[in-house]
């Protein structure tokens, strides 16, 4: 009975073939582990099914206790940053077929920050970097009666930083960053860079002041882990760069 | 990060290199007779291999050095490191593999 059922599914058209692959991931229980642990996972996924979906299988079948982040798991709120066989990554973005599934895939929370429970992570301090550069438009002046109009060059000039989903991938790559955690990072530039470029903003001088700081900008040894990093694509380094350049020259 | 980590590994080993080489260029000034018989004592292999590696490491150091400048004041220089990585190691290796086929033939039959 059960081989013609396998012979059903495998002859329907566009079925997506299922392979065994084993999860290897880093467990960290603080009221009972003094260390955090690697633990195996086996599971049968499919060819279309992403690290994330994998994840769900092992604590909705297998394992309840494992705890991870995600929210909307289409890869727009950058809640489900891991470092998944060595590189940080969503894991929601990341099919298991891509990720040498012949060898276990090791899953481990993001590095730099203070891991709480599993792949769970202490966010604070990468948000308050992200708080100290005023991630807001600040405007001197009268408010106009109508919207603030923008040529499309100058919202061309910010368009990269905008993508930003304050997922941590990029913060949590730098080498910089994982020895001085006092470090901005690079999110906290890039969302400085959004605003000191906007033609509509005025509050560029003050937050090149604040990232012109021992811990700001002048940080950045251009590893490019960031810019390798980020799921969205952001050339992160060169956002850097511009801020840097901006501090030289004064010309933003 | 792999160009970034020779970099540093690069630049500590070239900064022990002069640490050794300022002192014993500096014995030239205490007796001449003195600097020659530490030269001597250099003419083996060990250092001939160790000279190869202080080659090595200069070379890398200063290529990179100029991509690193590149990245820095370059305004597409970010958007290009990777091609300029590469550019590195091939002007490395065109630098380096001449002279240490020439140093270590001489390093080994003299």
């Amino acid at each position: 009975m059960t081989a013609t059922v396998e012979e059903n599914t495998e002859a329907k058209p566009g079925a997506v073939p299922t392979f065994e692959v084993t999860l290897r991931i880093e467990r960290y229980n603080p009221e009972v582990d003094d260390a955090p642990h690697f633990e195996d996972y086996r599971v049968t996924v499919h060819g279309t099914d992403r690290v994330l979906d994998a994840l769900h299988q092992i604590k909705w079948d297998q394992d309840g206790s494992l705890s991870f982040r995600r929210s909307c798991a289409h890869g727009v709120c950058g809640s489900d940053a891991m470092r998944i066989n060595g590189k940080n990554r969503l894991a929601c973005k990341t099919l298991v077929k891509d990720v040498n599934p012949g060898k276990p895939i090791t899953v481990e929370p993001i590095k730099g920050l203070p891991v709480e429970k599993d792949l769970i992570v202490d966010m604070e301090p990468f948000f308050q970097a992200y708080r100290d550069v005023m991630p807001f438009l600040v405007t001197t002046g009268n408010e106009p009666t109508r919207e603030r109009l923008q040529s499309q060059e100058d919202r061309e000039r910010f368009d990269d930083t905008t993508k930003c989903i304050l997922c941590a991938a990029c913060t949590t790559s730098c080498p910089v960053f994982w020895n001085d955690g006092q470090y901005f990072g690079p999110q906290a530039i890039v969302g400085a860079h959004r605003f000191i470029f906007d033609s509509r903003d005025d509050g560029a001088a003050q937050r090149l002041e604040i990232l012109n700081d021992k811990e700001g900008v002048w940080r950045c040894r251009t590893t490019f882990n960031c810019t390798d990093a980020c799921p969205r694509g952001i050339q992160v380094t060169k956002a850097i760069q511009e801020v840097k350049r901006a501090l030289l020259t004064n010309k933003f | 990060m792999w160009s970034w980590v020779a970099h540093r590994i690069s630049g500590v080993l070239i900064f022990l290199f002069l640490f050794a080489h300022v002192l014993d260029t500096a014995l030239v000034r205490v007796s001449p007779d003195a600097y020659n018989s530490i030269m001597d004592t250099y003419k083996n292999p060990v250092v001939g291999l160790g000279e190869t590696g202080l080659v090595a490491a200069v070379t890398f150091h200063a290529l990179n050095g100029l991509r690193v400048v590149a990245v820095d004041f370059w305004s597409k220089g970010p958007r290009h490191q990777r091609q300029m990585f590469w550019a590195v190691v091939i002007g490395f290796v065109v630098l380096f593999a001449p002279f240490a086929i020439r140093h270590l033939s001489i390093v080994f039959s003299h």
